[in-house]
């Protein structure tokens, strides 16, 4: 190893090959430096955010910047539990995020494993679809999925949150591509004894794409959780809504605090972080699996 | 075998049948009918009349269309290119760390990514409060000492919806360019140290030439992502005033169908929109075939 070295830099006097090591050094502890303060700087506005919440509103409107709450206090946070709907709301978010989770991933893990493992008339045309309507902008179908819910008497209602959000190629071609990679042994070796093909589904190649599952519900969960347009556009009245969107009508409602607006924003992306800093590895997998990356 | 040829194809009808159902109700159901509604002046609910290509040639002729196309454009520039970039040099920086210092720098960067609209919308808006915001202490000074809302000043608008945009969702890119630069082994660039390579030579032969085809694939899909941008914008102009001078594509859809009850127009703007995400979508696609052949 020294060798090597010595031999690659000795046209270099002993002297400047320190200065140059030692400039590099510097310019890396710059770019350390640089990485640290920029993170400071990203977490800032959700920490200030935060710390807000915990100001009584008299000294959130003082001037200067208090970094920390001089009365520690939890009455914003009182003041949101008791005078909006947010219990109300969050229920709508956990059964709509909940449901879209479950018929998703139960539909995409079928789906993908006849595509991936059955020969059936049709299949090829199925799979291009799926793949065709990789690159279709959902919002672009609000005006006819919000005619589709009212033919259907679903306007205002949690299945009419539910229903368009169920449109999820990605997590079919994921779970295609998993179930593509198993190994055929498994597959004849069970069907020697007598499996059918349900069986195989449930019993092996969903037990062995757990992880997969894991990922997909998780980050499946956490974009219904944080639907913005389509919940906005289909429900009208404040007890059907869910929670990325009531917190915007705590502010229509009650005029500016900004201590309460934000607890209720904060109340809202609690379950989000959670989950994120649960499962932040699977979190992490699902996201370079859905822009095409191995993860 | 003739039996479980028949058992096959049963099992796949069972199994494709929730799937194809949804997507016919729900996708292909839907995409007819917007193209149908389009050329019809029915309003959002109810029967309408033929009108040929009269919505489309209202798109092209009347003021607001082609000022919310352009918004959109704009808008698109001012985040995607911006978040691409820095993620990049976000992630160069991040991938020199080890162990928990790295994974608490990356969260630093990721956990806006997960949070709802409303809430970055909430803790911005706060930040840039006109009268209490503590971005004022860096904005008086250089607006000669007075406060300014920033989010209510025309010009300022878009590139400020774009910078809380590249705060919000920027995480996602670094995430996807650390896996690209974790795919390049470290024997490289041992290789070139011995050769006595520099810092910046390591990077512009080694580096950029390995991470140009992640850097490719995160710009396009962050051209794509923010083409349907509507939550922040509609947020961030919440009141309804002067509206009309910041509107994107998705907010002119949603005034025409939602407030105007004008369901045929809407639906031509959603026409125009869905073929400029789709013509993107090809592009994307033939690009990362072309990487996948070489």
């Amino acid at each position: 190893m020294t060798g090597a070295v010595a031999v690659a830099d000795a046209p270099l006097s002993a002297a400047s090959r320190l200065m140059r090591l030692r400039r590099i050094d510097l310019i890396g502890a710059l770019v350390t430096l640089a990485t640290l303060l920029g993170a400071v700087v990203w977490a800032f506005p959700l920490y200030w955010g935060l710390v807000t919440t915990f100001k009584p509103e008299t000294e959130i409107v003082q001037p200067g910047v208090q970094l920390w709450p001089r009365d520690f206090t939890f009455e914003n946070y009182a003041n949101v539990l008791t005078q909006t709907k947010i219990g109300l709301w969050y229920l709508n978010s956990l059964i709509t995020s909940g449901a879209v989770t479950i018929i998703v991933v139960a539909m995409a893990a079928s789906a993908g494993y006849a595509i991936s493992q059955l020969q059936f008339p049709g299949r090829r045309f199925f799979w291009a679809m799926i793949l065709a309507s990789f690159m279709v902008p959902i919002p672009a179908l609000i005006v006819n999925h919000f005619v589709l819910m009212s033919q259907f008497g679903w306007v205002n209602t949690l299945q009419g949150v539910v229903a368009p959000q169920l449109i999820a190629p990605v997590t079919v071609i994921i779970y295609k591509q998993f179930f593509d990679q198993m190994p055929k042994d498994f597959r004849e070796a069970a069907k020697m004894d007598g499996a059918n093909e349900f069986q195989l589904l449930f019993r092996i190649y969903l037990p062995m794409n757990w992880g997969v599952t894991t990922a997909l519900a998780i980050i499946t969960f956490i974009a219904a959780w944080n639907l913005f347009l389509w919940p906005f556009l289909a429900v009208s009245s404040e007890e059907k809504l869910n929670v990325a969107v009531g917190i915007t009508q705590v502010h229509d409602a009650f005029g500016v605090q900004y201590g309460r607006d934000l607890a209720v924003a904060m109340l809202a992306a609690l379950p989000v972080a959670v989950v994120y800093l649960l499962f932040q590895r699977r979190v992490t997998q699902a996201i370079m699996l859905s822009a095409g990356i191995k993860g | 075998m003739l039996k479980s040829k028949r058992a096959e194809y049963f099992a796949a009808a069972v199994l494709m049948a929730p799937f194809v159902v949804i997507y016919a109700v729900l996708f292909v159901y839907p995409t007819i009918k917007m193209v149908e509604l389009s050329f019809t002046n029915a309003p959002l609910i109810g029967p309408g009349r033929w009108v040929g290509i009269d919505n489309y040639w209202r798109l092209a002729t009347e003021r607001l269309f082609p000022t919310a196309l352009w918004n959109t454009i704009y808008f698109v520039i001012l985040s995607a290119l911006p978040s691409t970039l820095l993620a990049l040099f976000v992630a160069l920086g991040v991938n020199r760390l080890k162990g928990w210092t790295q994974s608490v720098v990356l969260a630093a960067f990721f956990l806006p990514y997960i949070l709802p609209v409303s809430v970055v919308f909430r803790i911005w808006d706060w930040m840039f409060d006109h009268d209490f915001g503590i971005a004022q202490y860096l904005i008086a000074p250089l607006n000669g000492g007075q406060r300014l809302s920033v989010f209510r000043t025309v010009p300022l608008f878009m590139p400020m919806v774009a910078l809380v945009t590249i705060w919000w969702l920027m995480g996602f890119n670094v995430l996807l360019f650390i896996a690209g630069l974790r795919n390049i082994s470290t024997e490289i660039y041992e290789a070139a140290r011995l050769d006595g390579a520099t810092r910046w030579a390591q990077f512009k032969r080694i580096t950029w030439p390995l991470i140009w085809p992640v850097t490719v694939l995160v710009l396009t899909i962050q051209l794509i992502l923010q083409f349907k941008i509507f939550d922040q914008v509609y947020l961030f102009t919440q009141g309804g005033y002067r509206v009309d001078t910041t509107m994107v594509m998705v907010q002119y859809i949603y005034r025409q169908a939602f407030q105007l009850n004008k369901g045929g127009l809407a639906a031509s703007a959603s026409v125009v929109l869905f073929v400029l995400i789709a013509v993107m979508s090809v592009l994307q696609y033939q690009l990362l075939r072309v990487r996948a052949q070489r």
